[in-house]
């Protein structure tokens, strides 16, 4: 199957599970406390359990015989297609935890929906993504509700990192030309459709955390384009100069 | 959070299967309980350990004196009567 359209459909789903998975290990060895710690390295390792059934996936329509780590370690910047959220840098703990529940939420919408994907493959891949990312909103939202109703400095810190990530989420739902064709072959959801049911889970957690949803603004990066922040070249520096110092090295 | 005031520690039990009695599997801090059953999961069912977990704060268990061993535990050194190795286990009975 030469399907350039579906390609680029599964590696913006893998390049986003396999970056923010990227962003949440550099916590490891630096969380506030040791089960925190392990908390955000369980979620890691769980996006990047996606991320490889996903890229394997991409190599096979791909056609051309690159590996899991061929996609992962040997593509640059502008081949990636990860939501720009995704790469933000990690900030203090709220940031990333705030930046997690938005992702959490949007990922719970849209592997419930891929599920009934005409694309077996992709299907399958969701249910199982699915119940991994029950927990991970579970996780960031039961945070998120914590540090907000916390005391006056946690609360300024999520609200502080809610009004500079929000834009970002305007991404998520803002279908391109690769969206709708692939909605039209019910391979995955129509992204409009996907935003009431998320806005709503993220309100409930921002009441119950008493924090403010900002207004929505026009988001400055198109990370499923390939048009990234600055922040992805420093993230796939580290992530690939192994690989790419000894290629094919394993454990 | 106060620095000085760390989150208090809770004991861990993991029920490993059904059927099964939950064992003590050590011990986490966190600020209450619902965040312990969190962390109870994250650090001791990484690797499908359990299907069930029981979190208690440390300050609620009491446990016994070790100066007491004697009274306690001696008396029923001399009593081989009461431990079941006068029959012999079927081969199909599991877990006992």
């Amino acid at each position: 199957m030469s399907d350039e359209t579906r390609l680029r459909y599964v590696l913006r789903l893998a390049d986003t599970s396999l970056v923010l998975g990227q962003r949440l290990a550099e916590w490891v060895g630096h969380a506030p406390a040791l089960e925190e710690d392990l908390g955000l390295a369980n979620t890691s390792l769980d996006l990047i359990g996606q991320t490889r059934f996903l890229l394997t996936y991409a190599g096979e329509i791909e056609g051309r015989g690159r590996s899991e780590d061929d996609l992962a370690y040997l593509r640059d910047q502008a081949e990636f297609l990860n939501l720009a959220l995704v790469e933000q840098p990690n900030g203090d703990f709220g940031q990333t935890i705030v930046r997690q529940m938005l992702v959490d939420a949007f990922q719970l919408k849209l592997y419930d929906a891929l599920q009934s994907s005409t694309d077996r493959r992709l299907a399958e891949i969701a249910a199982k993504a699915l119940k991994e990312t029950r927990y991970h909103f579970r996780y960031s939202a039961n945070w998120v509700i914590r540090l907000g109703d916390g005391t006056e400095e946690s609360h300024a810190r999520v609200q502080a990192a809610l009004d500079s990530l929000w834009r970002f989420t305007r991404e998520f739902f803002t279908a391109d030309e690769v969206d709708e064709a692939m909605a039209r072959k019910q391979v995955g959801p129509s992204l409009a459709q996907l935003q009431p049911g998320w806005s709503a889970r993220v309100d409930e957690v921002l009441h119950e955390a008493g924090l403010k949803r900002p207004a929505d603004a026009p988001y400055p990066w198109h990370g499923k384009r390939g048009q990234h922040s600055e922040h992805l070249g420093y993230l796939l520096a580290e992530m690939q100069s192994l690989h790419r110092a000894h290629p094919g090295a394993s454990w | 959070m106060n620095e000085n005031q760390e989150w208090p520690l809770f004991e861990v039990f993991i029920r490993s299967r059904q059927g099964l009695a939950h064992k003590h599997a050590g011990s986490i801090h966190a600020a209450d309980a619902s965040m312990a059953i969190e962390h109870a999961r994250d650090v001791y069912t990484r690797r499908q350990e359990g299907v069930s977990i029981w979190v208690v704060r440390s300050s609620e268990v009491t446990a016994s004196d070790p100066a007491d061993a004697e009274a306690l535990f001696e008396p029923a050194r001399d009593k081989i009567y009461r431990h079941p190795t006068f029959y012999e286990i079927p081969d199909e009975v599991k877990n006992l």
